[in-house]
């Protein structure tokens, strides 16, 4: 096949991934001008794609007013991710969080409200009160599936978009993108490109050993940060891993949202409090890590002194949202909410904004570092995002792009490098034998495993990366039977691109912070007068993979001693008076 | 290059009694995240064909005639 023969079509904007955040940003540029013309490119169906694909159980980061605001929010935030944030970016999600609650409400999306009609706001984060629960989430994506209908988007499901295209002039000019069912490759010209591409989840590899048992829908590999690392983008603080509390085996998320306002908690062994708030952070996971391997573990989540009805409520919460086969993982197990602890542990490492910081540096428009390319949700460098901030930024992205359009200049795109492209693509189905994708994704992601994962150590992250460089060795070798194996090779490149990506981040930082995202035995202490910086990683003039440093912004919501170090004491020295409460 | 091939148990099953496939039904192919699904090219009946399972269950609960069951794969149950 040649470059000329490649379906190609145009579009002012294009935003790829049909999830969360980008059904939000396509929806908004048309709401902003409906003359534009907006592609909705998702790899699986929009109907059920992404994070939310079964729903979700509640708001996380819900500012509503009255119970909290903005500027509480940005300070919570901002120590919670220990000093290093963009603030004017958390503020913009903040200030718009209320008004897209209202947004989703009258679009059909319920929440939970109390007996005088006001939402009904839950305290799990360690200050302030942000948790809203949404009993009736399971409808979140045809709420979004009918939007998108509705202010017609044009919408192509199976379709993975493998790089971003630049004109001549370094600008975003569109993508290219391969049909997973045919193998059909297809040129999107657009004026701006929306990246919605979810976490990095394929990194490290569950304890199961399962390659789909991840946390993150395992959609969500990483083809978004690859894309925006190979088109100049910057990315920021790959070093601060997502690693979550999970129920053991099952990538369930086990506590703090849903049972945590109803009684329950993470308790050692003993049954104990040992952490002083739930809420996920780095702090909290390194006090979980340090009971797990201190001699009190396992560690669980507690519901068991419950009353029934509560049981039975959270039963009903999470046995019908995001995660629904909760409810036949435990009955396999003979495990019940009544009579036991549930086993807790550890995730596999990714890149997730959504939970921790990790991301494509996006400032409070959206925007990233190369011109006419934004990026939302867990993919964008906007710390603790969580479902609502993928929504907002969605939001201030389409509104970004939709302006953006407006004094376009069309520039031709570059032939020679659509053509390496195409070749690229197409070499693992054209390779008449090779290795399975299957097997070298369990190869490089066990290699993540090994020496990747905290607590890092240098020497062990030196020969976690020439190995992972050994497999990119290997990429060329790739073979794929049908286009189904082609969608998983081409997913191996993103996933290499994120491991060499994790090992390069992890090594430039020299200190610890964010508790265990980061944590570094060689050095364990963090170091404020080097270090209070994001760091940066991005691709230079040669093409080698760089990093860097880029500060941080002066604060506009100063935080005092008290509130700066308000997660660093986690844990419960005394656990004995405090689990006799 | 030498390959063997790996046989492993899937947890999606489908009823073949209940299953629709055959008068044109792709609901569950459909909405499936990870494109795991495809049609029997002898039974016109859908079946899991990709060992490559979220257990995320749209294929379940949109299925019109509930005639597919996610189990969690083997090696976490």
């Amino acid at each position: 096949m040649k470059v000329s023969e490649i379906k190609t079509v145009e579009m002012d904007v294009l935003v790829i991934g049909g999830g969360t955040g980008g059904p939000l940003a396509a929806v908004t540029v048309k709401e902003e001008n409906p003359d534009l013309d907006v592609m909705l490119l998702e790899k699986a169906n929009v109907k059920r794609s992404g994070a939310i694909s079964m729903g979700m159980d509640g708001l996380n980061n819900a500012i509503i007013p009255g119970r909290a605001t903005p500027e509480q929010y940005v300070k919570e935030i901002t120590t919670a991710n220990d000093g290093i944030v963009h603030q004017k970016a958390v503020l913009a999600y903040a200030e718009r969080s209320y008004d897209m609650i209202q947004k989703l409400d009258s679009w059909g999306v319920h929440f939970q409200k109390d007996e005088t009609g006001d939402y009904d706001v839950k305290k799990v984060h360690h200050m302030g009160s942000y948790v809203l629960p949404m009993p009736e989430g399971h409808n979140v994506k045809k709420i979004l599936y009918r939007r998108l209908r509705r202010n017609r988007v044009k919408v192509e499901n199976r379709y993975q978009a493998t790089r971003l295209l630049k004109d001549r002039d370094g600008k975003i000019a569109g993508a290219f993108a391969v049909n997973t069912r045919t193998s059909e490759p297809m040129l999107i010209r657009a004026k701006a490109v929306i990246m919605a591409t979810g976490a990095a989840g394929r990194l490290g590899l569950p304890t199961s050993g399962y390659l789909y048992g991840t946390y993150e829908n395992p959609t969500n590999v990483g083809d978004g940060h690859a894309m925006a690392y190979h088109a100049g983008a910057d990315l920021a603080n790959l070093e601060c891993y997502q690693i979550n509390p999970l129920l053991k085996d099952y990538n369930g998320p086990a506590c703090a949202y849903v049972t945590g306002p109803l009684g329950g908690y993470t308790a050692n062994a003993q049954g104990e409090r040992f952490i002083e708030c739930d809420y996920w952070s780095g702090q909290m996971m390194l006090e979980f890590y340090r009971e797990l391997e201190g001699g009190k573990g396992p560690v669980y989540l507690k519901v068991d002194h419950l009353a029934e009805e509560t049981i039975q409520e959270i039963e009903t919460v999470l046995h019908t949202n995001e995660r629904p086969s909760r409810e036949r993982f435990h009955a396999g197990r003979g495990t019940n909410y009544r009579e036991h602890m549930l086993e807790m542990h550890i995730s596999e490492v990714g890149f997730c904004s959504g939970h921790s910081a990790s991301g494509v540096w996006i400032n409070e428009h959206g925007e990233t570092t190369v011109p006419g390319l934004y990026a939302a949700g867990d993919m964008g460098s906007v710390p603790h995002s969580y479902m609502l901030g993928a929504f907002v930024y969605g939001q201030i992205c389409g509104e970004s792009a939709a302006r953006y359009v407006g004094d376009w200049n069309d520039a031709p795109l570059d032939d020679a490098l659509v053509a390496a492209e195409l070749e690229r693509v197409m070499a693992p189905l054209n390779a008449e034998d090779g290795i399975p994708p299957e097997q070298m994704e369990y190869k490089v992601r066990r290699l993540v495993n090994d020496y990747l994962q905290p607590p890092k150590v240098t020497k062990k992250m030196e020969i976690g990366l020439s190995r992972i460089l050994q497999v990119r060795e290997d990429l060329s070798k790739l073979h794929a039977r049908d286009p189904h194996e082609l969608l998983r090779a081409l997913e191996v490149h993103s996933i290499v691109d994120c491991a060499e990506m994790a090992a390069r981040a992890s090594m430039a930082r020299k200190e610890s912070r964010w508790g265990l995202y980061h944590y570094s035995i060689d050095y364990p202490e963090r170091d404020d007068e080097n270090w209070f910086c994001h760091s940066r990683l991005y691709k230079g003039e040669d093409g080698a993979m760089c990093t860097g440093t880029r500060p941080v912004d002066p604060y506009i919501i100063p935080l005092d001693d008290d509130e700066l170090s308000a997660y660093q004491s986690m844990r419960i020295e005394n656990t004995d008076e405090v689990a006799a409460e | 290059m030498p390959v063997a091939n790996h046989k492993t148990t899937v947890p999606v099953v489908v009823d073949e009694e209940k299953c629709i496939a055959d008068k044109g039904c792709r609901v569950c192919i459909d909405v499936c995240p990870l494109d795991v699904l495809l049609i029997d090219e002898v039974t016109g009946k859908a079946h899991m064909h990709y060992d490559e399972c979220w257990y995320c269950m749209p294929c379940e609960k949109d299925c019109p005639t509930d005639a597919v069951t996610v189990n969690i794969p083997y090696l976490l149950s």
